[in-house]
């Protein structure tokens, strides 16, 4: 039975949190505002006690999956584990209680953190300068396009298209067509890698950059990556590197050297910060030297011991962040590189990439994988010989769920048929690796022998399939009182 | 210290079943000329030493909790009840994912669900979001959503919008054909005059906040139906604390309404993470960016939380998507749940009452000090714009603030030169009467 | 596969049928089928100016959203209101009430192009494989 809304369980009268009493003259508002300006009736927010409060958001959190209980092998999110150290650190009052126009002398702690975290993302990506505004991987996404659109401005240019491979995320074209660029989609080889002929073919002289991730959504490592560099170098025209997929990276290889003029990294995959249910997340944004006076200020400069924000920046693109970024997640993420050091970081790839190659060979005892050299630190499996029993990537996702794994990526990349894309991570052990193999080789027996076990999954979670359709049609966005109920 | 925890010795067996004789033939396909072991960055560390190393840099820091502190321009500290902190640092909270297999994610979309409903029931409008990134990035949205809605090239935005989230949009709108002009704000509103003149069918919005960056309440109903008249949106960015005693947007007409919801629940940080809060009317739905969660049933009929609508999102729609994010402020969003459901109704608006009582309280006497005046002559919520006398600079007093250990009033001559003896002061429910008082004194020494 | 013979077929999937005064355009039963159940319709104004190709309607399920093309240039002339307040009229009855928009057409040499029914079935097949 399924628990009732923090606003079924509303009992006029009860009070969750008492304030102190006041210290001040006490005023009527109505007395001292404009009449217009007074709400007539407090907000019709439910009424709980606090042990309300508490049990209920309590169980709750029991309804979820989670990283800490739970592996989730979600292709290009890393789901690693979440360092509570991390949380520790940022929530010191030292960083936590930080007023974001506090004198510079007293914050120079937080200055000086954000200053090394730069400097520790350049010596990790190769890159000359980042930017720590942008909140998240899209932000980030968003914020090297407008870069690579003051670069055209600069040149006197008006190129207004960028390439994009098929294979690429969604947040790729979407940042492209919302910073005003068209998008010009880059049909993948048959090794599932950039194709340097369809490159040359679509690389007009309107194209002003080419978006790529490397490694890409298959965990293959774009091999001609140095060409296709020069191939866009020799017109001008920038490359930008979603750098979503950096936990193949770390001391293996630097974007720097690759030929890479932009790039952003999401904190909240390959550098531990917690993913929230849904943030909040950070998307710094790495660029070459002559990119540099484009980035958004203000940012952290050091002269002498001192730590001081810089606002020049006549180029700069501007502000993307109502302050300074999600310094809350910097924190964590600069936590993170200070405890694993140089040979730890290093470690987390290689151990990223031996897990993925091992549950590549154990999964493909069950199902193939159509790019199937070496990866890196990913995979994607087809399941479309499941289609045969009427059983879908779907329905083996939602089992998965009911054998207490959370369901890898599934349809992504487009360009795989009946698609799972499964990212282990460094953190996970041979034995949950081992287990999650063998519950994909059960299923695909349980697909052969009883399929319809797999295709009602899930069936041991608190709810089975919801109705999509119904919350599409009829949209319940909001908890209305019984009375006033209507459909949207 | 790292958080691997295959052994050297299942590391072997495991390259053994892959058929790799060693860690270097698994990189065959990353180019010799780019591989390289060595990374510049200092070893890694216990985490006693860790924990050192940070707690000196925070150390470097004086927090809100020793610096007594009149800066508000956007970032408000509040309480936070201790239940916030300890039922949002449980790991079922911290670390799942974007509720997309929502079966496996009952728990963080019924408190989306939830946290739309607050919201919503907060600014008194129809739908909420499940957030953006923040405030700033919220004006830059509902902007752009009013442009491609109305089919229109021209945004009004009000100078005493604050000049970040003005930044913010104008970064979001640089590439686009839309062009943006500032509506002059006189004795601290918004000027009424200069709005109507520049309206024209071409306006696809107008963007104010309330209350404004000088503190000041603006005529949020007049300028709502001086823009409706000629067919544009009205954008309200709001103060969600201050809604427990102020007009909602929703009241007023607007059609979008956004906020930083940071205050409500989670500590200053610095700037960051923020919490976006975003709603409209109804009549905009189906252009809102960013996630939404819906109540519907599963197959037994049972009631559960899917996200829904998700055809406008980036992961579907691509290039058309609404907007391009993915990420947002889940966790956020969930201590603002849970704050709001502790204090309801009663203790939010007690909240404001005390923020507005401080504020009354803190005007009047800092007004004593013989070199400093009110500089706007208009209604006032938790924040309020001082002049000093001219031979008296702001940053000179503010100097000497924070030798007595406060953090004096945020000096406005760089954001808005015309006012360069001007000083912006908030007060939250933190600040005791003791140290009001106490700051008086101290400004009174000064000269 | 129901395909009326006396409709003509594009290759992305819409059907166009000449009426008295214009033309009304639908979304065929093999798309209606690939996207099952259609959650949300977005047809273009009447009175805007349409070119054979150009992309003027949005048809969305759950997972999907899918475009809807003008078979043949000219004006929107009607729309129909019933399938935005219930889009599931599409998959009951995609030829019938199901139509989308209508067009008044302004270049009568582009219903030539068109498939007819038999050539519109051979490109599905041909595709599937």
């Amino acid at each position: 039975m399924a628990d009732p809304l923090i606003f079924e369980r509303s009992v006029p009268g009860r009070r969750g949190y008492l304030l102190p009493p006041s210290d001040v003259p006490a005023s009527n508002p109505s007395e001292v505002l404009p009449a217009e300006a007074v709400r007539p009736s407090a907000p019709p927010l439910p009424e709980v006690a606090e042990f309300d409060v508490v049990r209920h958001y309590t169980r709750l959190s029991q309804l979820n999956f989670s990283v800490d209980t739970h592996f989730y092998p979600l292709g290009s999110c890393t789901m690693k584990y979440n360092p509570k150290l991390n949380e520790r650190i940022a929530a010191l009052p030292g960083f936590a209680w930080l007023h974001p126009f506090q004198p510079e002398s007293q914050v120079q702690g937080v200055l000086e953190l954000l200053y090394e975290l730069e400097q520790l993302l350049c010596a990790i990506t190769g890159m000359a300068a980042f930017t720590l505004q942008p909140a998240a991987g899209a932000q980030g996404e968003l914020t090297g396009l407008k870069i690579i659109a003051a670069y055209q401005r600069k040149k006197r240019r008006t190129r207004s298209t960028i390439l994009i491979p098929d294979s690429a995320h969604g947040t790729n074209p979407a940042s492209a067509a919302l910073s005003g660029f068209t998008v010009v989609q880059l049909k993948s080889g048959p090794d599932g890698l950039i194709d340097l002929a369809e490159l040359k073919a679509k690389l007009t002289k309107d194209v002003a950059a080419l978006m790529l991730t490397n490694p890409n959504t298959l965990g293959l490592f774009e091999r001609d990556i140095k060409t296709i560099a020069a191939l866009l170098h020799e017109r001008d025209a920038l490359v930008y590197m979603d750098g979503a997929n950096m936990n193949a990276l770390l001391g293996i290889a630097q974007p720097g050297q690759m030929g890479v003029d932009l790039l952003q990294l999401n904190l909240h995959k390959t550098f531990s910060t917690p993913h929230g249910g849904g943030g909040p997340g950070a998307g710094p944004v790495g660029v070459t030297k002559a990119l540099e006076e484009f980035l958004p200020v203000p940012r952290v400069r050091k002269a002498g011991k001192r730590f001081t924000w810089d606002e020049r920046g006549r180029s700069s693109v501007g502000r993307v962040h109502g302050f300074y970024g999600n310094v809350g997640v910097l924190v964590r993420a600069y936590t993170y590189i200070r405890t694993l050091g140089r040979d730890g970081l290093r470690r987390a790839s290689e151990v990223a990439i031996i897990n993925a190659n091992y549950l590549k060979a154990k999964v493909q005892e069950t199902f193939p994988v159509p790019f199937d050299h070496r990866c890196m630190h990913e995979f994607v499996a087809s399941l479309k010989s499941l289609k045969a029993s009427g059983v879908t990537a779907m329905d083996v996702a939602k089992r998965l769920l009911d054998y207490g794994f959370y369901a890898p990526t599934v349809y992504f990349p487009l360009i795989v048929d009946e698609a799972l894309m499964i990212e282990p991570t460094e953190t996970e052990s041979k034995e949950t690796l081992d287990r999650f193999a063998q519950a994909l080789a059960s299923i695909a027996q349980e697909a052969k022998t009883t399929p319809e076990v797999v295709r009602r999954a899930p069936q041991r979670m608190v709810v089975d399939r919801l109705d999509e359709v119904k919350a599409a049609r009829e949209p319940n966005l909001r908890w209305v009182p019984a009375r006033e109920a209507v459909h949207a | 210290m790292d958080y691997a925890p295959n052994t050297t010795a299942q590391l072997q067996e495991m390259l053994q079943a892959i058929g790799a004789g060693s860690f270097d033939e698994l990189l065959q396909q990353v180019p010799r000329e780019l591989q390289r072991r060595d990374l510049d960055v200092p070893d890694g560390l216990a985490e006693a030493q860790v924990i050192s190393l940070c707690e000196a840099l925070a150390g470097r820091n004086r927090p809100l909790t020793e610096v007594v502190s009149f800066l508000g321009a956007g970032a408000y500290a509040h309480l936070i009840p201790t239940v916030v902190d300890a039922v949002a640092a449980r790991g079922e909270w911290l670390t799942p994912y974007t509720p997309y297999q929502a079966e496996a994610s009952q728990g963080t979309l019924q408190a989306i669900y939830e946290f739309q409903t607050m919201v919503c029931e907060l600014l008194q409008m129809d739908v909420a979001n499940a957030s953006l990134y923040d405030g700033a990035s919220g004006v830059g949205e509902a902007a752009v959503l009013s442009l491609r809605a109305t089919e229109r090239g021209r945004i009004l935005v009000s100078e005493a919008v604050h000049p970040h989230a003005r930044q913010t949009l104008a970064t979001y709108l640089r590439g686009s054909q839309a062009t943006v002009q500032e509506i002059p704000a006189v004795n601290g509103v918004t000027d009424l005059d200069a709005l109507g003149k520049a309206l024209g069918d071409d306006v696809a919005c107008l963007i104010l906040q309330q209350p404004n960056v000088f503190g000041c309440l603006e005529p949020m109903a007049q300028a709502g139906q001086l823009v409706h008249r000629t067919g544009g949106l009205f954008i309200a960015s709001v103060y969600p604390v201050s809604l427990g005693v102020l007009t909602p947007p929703g009241a007023y007409g607007a059609d979008i309404a956004v906020a930083e919801g940071r205050c409500l629940g989670s500590p200053p940080a610095y700037g960051g993470p923020g919490l976006g809060l975003f709603t409209t009317t109804t009549a905009l739905l189906r252009r809102i960016p960013g996630r939404l969660a819906g109540c519907t049933v599963d197959q037994a009929g049972r009631r559960g939380f899917t996200l829904t609508l998700q055809t406008r999102e980036q992961h579907i729609r691509r290039e058309r998507a609404t907007s391009n994010i993915c990420t947002n402020e889940g966790w956020l969003a969930l201590r603002a749940t849970i704050f709001l459901t502790l204090l309801g109704p009663q203790g939010l608006r007690e909240l404001a009452a005390l923020n507005l009582d401080k504020a009354r309280y803190a005007k009047a006497r800092l007004c004593e000090v013989p070199w400093i005046q009110p500089l706007f002559d208009q209604p006032c919520f938790n924040e309020f714009t001082l002049r000093y006398d001219p031979a008296v600079k702001v940053e000179a007093v503010n100097r000497k603030l924070a030798a007595a250990g406060i953090a004096g009033g945020l000096a406005l001559g760089d954001w808005y030169p015309t006012l360069p003896q001007g000083s912006l002061w908030c007060t939250t429910e933190r600040l005791s009467r003791e140290a009001i008082d106490r700051t008086v004194e101290t400004l009174r020494r000064i000269a | 596969m129901h395909l009326p013979a006396d409709l003509s077929y594009t290759a992305t999937h819409e059907w166009i049928r000449r009426e008295a005064q214009d033309a009304a355009v639908g979304l065929s039963a093999h798309a209606q089928e690939e996207l099952r159940d259609i959650v949300f319709v977005e047809l273009p104004k009447p009175g805007r100016a349409v070119k054979q190709g150009e992309a003027v309607a949005v048809i969305e399920s759950v997972k999907a959203a899918f475009d809807i093309y003008a078979p043949v240039s000219g004006t929107i002339s009607r729309v129909n209101e019933a399938v935005v307040k219930t889009p599931q009229i599409i998959n009951q009855d995609c030829y019938g009430a199901g139509w989308l928009f209508a067009v008044a057409p302004s270049t009568p040499a582009e219903f030539s192009k068109l498939l007819s029914a038999d050539a519109y079935a051979k490109q599905i097949e041909a595709s599937t494989h």
